[in-house]
């Protein structure tokens, strides 16, 4: 059996990349070390902390808990991404707003989260908001303004 | 993570070859959501993962069969949740996948990977149960089906042999109106792996059928034919009494989720609060008049 490195072809962003990828390298290895896109963050590792969460074919999912080889010819939206021209994504607006971003190392973790919520639920209720934004965790503690700014950017955009 | 060799076949026979191979050390990936976590740990050292997400009969999609649904090798907890079909005919089902994980973990994993991980605490297992799930198996000698009942032989250990994975699981209609309800015990609220989880069936037929978790090697299921569980009983012993029987082969143990006697005192506790969500949710289907 081979180890070598396999043909994959992403887009990431709007943009395509064709990278010869490791199998045992993560999507998360491959938008952090190959692509240099580092708004997306590595904490825990195992999928209970959210840190790294990115979209894949619109959907939130752990960028630790998938190999990039299983990625051939999907969509992938990160952190970097939500901004178009040049001005921010509403729920971005809505956490500067807010004050939401404490550290800031969960944000664009929380971001994505409320991206996906917004997008299939565009008038959660707080609890639906704590419920899609239950696999993130803010070791800041600060829950009630990240909750907050999700509601804000829900409301902003009715 | 150590470095291994991945595979992406297109059909279910290379897929069975890949498994089968003698050569190689070969782990299926569907999902990953647990897999990956083991391969980091170092807990699993395969020499080749083998993804199901290129094989066009292993499938991403719930399809109606004759006399029930048929779940594919593919579909993830979020789309178990959002079935309107499973929603209306397999609540306690759709309740036991809404518990897995967070949004992020449910829009990868699947249905059949909680099943072949085995865990003695996956949550969807008491909810197949007692729907009488069967487990549709592909390998080299051919298909077989497997009743979900006999499907675990220990934790973390199941019935397939080498080269055969779980191509699908069939979820037969009830044949008469139930109620069914899930429960589980956390330590916080979300987010958590199960201290003890279980779901309850009561039937218009005046039988009850209960699955456990977390509290042997295996979940189990057991049936209850006295009558004691019918819905708008008022013997409050003999149900308990019932209950009893029916999770008297839990034989719990003390782990950092819980200890051996909480765990059985919640045996009480939660079958006997399943019991009325079931049997209330019965009560009310038959009032609405559907079935």
């Amino acid at each position: 059996m081979s180890l070598g490195k396999i043909p994959v072809g992403i887009e990431v962003n709007q943009r395509s990349f064709n990278l010869e990828i490791s199998p045992h390298h993560t999507l998360l290895d491959v938008l952090r070390d190959e692509l240099r896109l580092t708004g997306t963050k590595e904490c825990c590792s195992e999928g209970e902390c959210g840190a790294c969460t990115v979209l894949v074919n619109g959907q939130a999912v752990c960028s630790c808990l998938v190999l990039a080889v299983e990625l051939d010819g999907q969509k992938v939206t990160t952190i970097e991404g939500l901004a178009s021209d040049g001005h921010l994504d509403p729920i971005q607006e809505a956490f500067v707003t807010t004050g939401a971003v404490q550290c800031g190392f969960c944000i664009p973790g929380m971001i994505v989260a409320a991206r996906q919520l917004l997008s299939s639920n565009p008038n959660p209720s707080r609890a639906e908001i704590q419920e899609g934004l239950a696999g993130n965790l803010c070791r800041c503690g600060g829950y009630s303004r990240i909750l907050d700014a999700v509601a804000l950017a829900a409301s902003s955009r009715r | 993570m150590r470095p291994f060799g991945y595979l992406r076949p297109t059909t279910l026979d290379q897929t069975i070859a890949a498994l089968a191979d003698p050569e190689a050390k070969p782990y299926l990936l569907a999902g990953g959501t647990d897999l990956i976590v083991r391969l980091r740990r170092g807990h699993l050292r395969p020499t080749v993962v083998v993804d199901t997400k290129g094989v066009r009969d292993l499938r991403n999609e719930i399809v109606s069969v004759d006399g029930g649904l048929r779940v594919g090798a593919r579909v993830t907890m979020t789309s178990i949740v959002g079935d309107a079909r499973v929603r209306e005919h397999f609540q306690a089902l759709v309740e036991a996948a809404s518990v897995v994980g967070s949004v992020q973990i449910r829009n990868r994993a699947t249905l059949t990977g909680n099943i072949c991980n085995a865990s003695p605490a996956a949550d969807t297992v008491p909810a197949l149960l007692i729907y009488g799930a069967v487990a549709n198996v592909a390998g080299p000698a051919g298909s077989r089906r497997v009743p979900l009942a006999d499907f675990f032989t220990g934790p973390g250990r199941t019935v397939l042999g080498r080269g055969e994975l779980l191509e699908s699981v069939d979820l037969p209609l009830p044949k008469a109106p139930v109620g069914a309800a899930f429960g589980r015990i956390t330590r916080r609220r979300g987010v958590d792996l199960a201290t003890i989880n279980l779901c309850g069936l009561v039937s218009s037929d005046g039988t009850a059928r209960f699955a456990f978790g977390a509290v042997a090697p295996t979940p189990f299921v057991s049936v209850d034919e006295s009558g004691a569980l019918a819905a708008g009983g008022s013997d409050q012993a003999a149900r308990r009494a019932a209950l009893r029987r029916l999770f008297a082969r839990a034989r719990p143990i003390t782990d950092v989720r819980g200890s051996l006697a909480y765990r059985a005192a919640m045996l009480d506790v939660m079958s006997d609060r399943t019991w009325t969500l079931a049997a209330t949710r019965l009560t009310e289907r038959l009032r609405s008049g559907s079935s």
